[in-house]
């Protein structure tokens, strides 16, 4: 079996396991719709606040459903000793992670494409530009999956990862906010040329956040 | 036991007490007031070397991180140290942002400012709790060394895509920042003296510091070693009085 296959094979699993039980679609994505509720009480949605920071907000929401995405994606493969199995399975540890990455990269483009439609209803956004928008989303998407995955895997099987993948997983993407938010504001609102140099920040991150996780992805499940 | 020897430890350790004393009477009589900033500048005696303390601190734990990693090094000295430096980096990093913040309320006229440097240090305060939190969890000494040892290069990897990214961020949005690298070239030749001595005593107090918290992670290691022991030991004297006659040194593996 080549990489791509062995890749497609873990990706396709846990994307199997979601389209059974539909975890992301029926919890995690409410609840990314409700951080968006939960900002237009928090900021006067009549003074035009929302629509200003909308690209943030987005973002924040995106963050906060990608902790739950990748507790999730670990939760999975405790039960029925799932990740001993994953262990003995004789597959390359990289293209594990390739594939947990990629179903968590999966599963969060389709929750950014249904929180980016309740931005434009709630928030009275205009979406212009809609190539280097999509375009800066799935090069964070692909960086925030694999961190993801990459802590996940470090805190799994701990006893304190409830609470420890975040306060480890959300300083280290706060480029990919911060990248993201400002390509989202150049594509929106200002000349969306302005977004490249962000891409370009987006793309050095998922590069070295891809390869730290391909490096380091083996030695961790075994410890795991 | 011990990174120094223990002699050479409580002479640095003496060292540093005294070129803190003498670091206190040049930043509070020696040096000059500032012409601008008047007392509040001299924070900066204490603020220039925490700050200093907590990059070398940091460096220090990704270089034994990843010496720990690389198999021909592999030693539980690594991971201690690695530990032992990430704690007082968190510690000064913090000094370094409380005092900054004493110090930009009357210059600055605010407790914070959204400040490329500024921003970058909170960030990297955030990455080493993390890492704090993830060596407290507790698991077998290698496995705890592996995985602490990954998360540090990870987050030292990610310290120069947060600080430049946060750098971009600010400029492209206000033109000056406070610092001027111009203005600060031209500084009184005591207050040149105090601020390096300050880097000396803090560097010094680190190096102490290091050797004390390395001393005491070893200890610590010892006594669950020796509370491990003592467990097994009580677990075979116990199942010696309800069975008939256990055989004496019950192998345990």
């Amino acid at each position: 079996m080549n990489l791509g296959h062995e890749v497609a094979l873990v990706a396709g699993k846990d994307l199997r396991i979601e389209r059974r039980a539909r975890v992301t679609l029926q919890q995690i994505l409410p609840f990314g719709a409700i951080v968006l509720l939960l900002f237009a009480f928090a900021l006067d949605p009549d003074r035009g606040v929302l629509r200003r920071v909308a690209p943030g907000l987005f973002w924040v929401a995106v963050l906060l459903a990608l902790l739950l995405a990748v507790s999730r994606s670990f939760t999975i493969e405790i039960e029925n000793g799932a990740r001993d199995a994953l262990r003995l399975s004789g597959l390359d540890p990289a293209a594990i992670f390739l594939g947990k990455a990629a179903a968590i990269a999966v599963q969060l483009a389709i929750l950014e494409a249904l929180l980016a439609i309740g931005v434009v209803v709630l928030f009275d956004v205009a979406l212009s530009s809609v190539g280097v928008l999509v375009l800066a989303t799935v090069v964070a998407t692909v960086g925030l999956a694999a961190t993801g995955t990459l802590y996940g895997v470090l805190a799994a099987g701990l006893r304190m990862r409830e609470t420890l993948v975040p306060v480890l997983l959300l300083p280290v993407v706060a480029p990919v906010l911060l990248g993201a938010t400002r390509a989202w504001e150049a594509a929106i609102d200002g000349p969306a040329s302005d977004a490249w140099p962000w891409i370009g920040v987006l793309g050095v991150f998922a590069v070295l956040a891809v390869g730290a996780g391909m490096l380091a992805f083996g030695p961790l499940l075994e410890e795991a | 036991m011990t990174l120094l020897k223990p002699d050479v430890g409580r002479a640095i350790g003496w060292a540093a007490l005294a070129a803190l004393v003498v670091l206190a009477l040049f930043g509070l009589w020696g040096a000059p007031p500032d012409d601008v900033q008047g007392d509040a500048q001299r924070l900066m005696y204490l603020h220039v070397p925490a700050a200093w303390i907590a990059y070398l601190a940091f460096a220090v734990t990704a270089i034994a991180s990843a010496l720990w990693l690389w198999p021909r090094t592999r030693s539980m000295v690594w991971d201690r140290i690695a530990g032992a430096s990430a704690e007082l980096g968190v510690l000064f990093t913090a000094l370094t942002l409380l005092l900054g913040s004493l110090w930009g309320r009357p210059v600055w006229g605010v407790w914070w400012a959204w400040d490329a440097r500024l921003v970058t240090t909170a960030v990297l305060l955030f990455l080493y709790i993390g890492y704090l939190a993830l060596r407290r969890v507790p698991a077998a000494p290698d496995t705890r060394a592996k995985r602490c040892a990954i998360a540090a290069l990870i987050a030292f990897v990610d310290v120069p895509i947060v600080h430049f990214s946060v750098t971009w961020w600010r400029t492209l949005h206000q033109e000056a920042t406070v610092f001027d690298p111009e203005l600060k070239a031209n500084i009184h030749g005591v207050m040149a003296f105090t601020l390096w001595w300050g880097v000396l005593a803090f560097s010094l107090l680190y190096v102490y510091l290091l050797d004390r918290r390395y001393r005491l992670e070893a200890l610590e290691e010892d006594l669950e070693a020796k509370e491990l022991e003592q467990a097994i030991a009580e677990r075979v004297a116990g199942a010696g009085t309800s069975a008939a006659r256990p055989q004496e040194e019950v192998p345990v593996a």
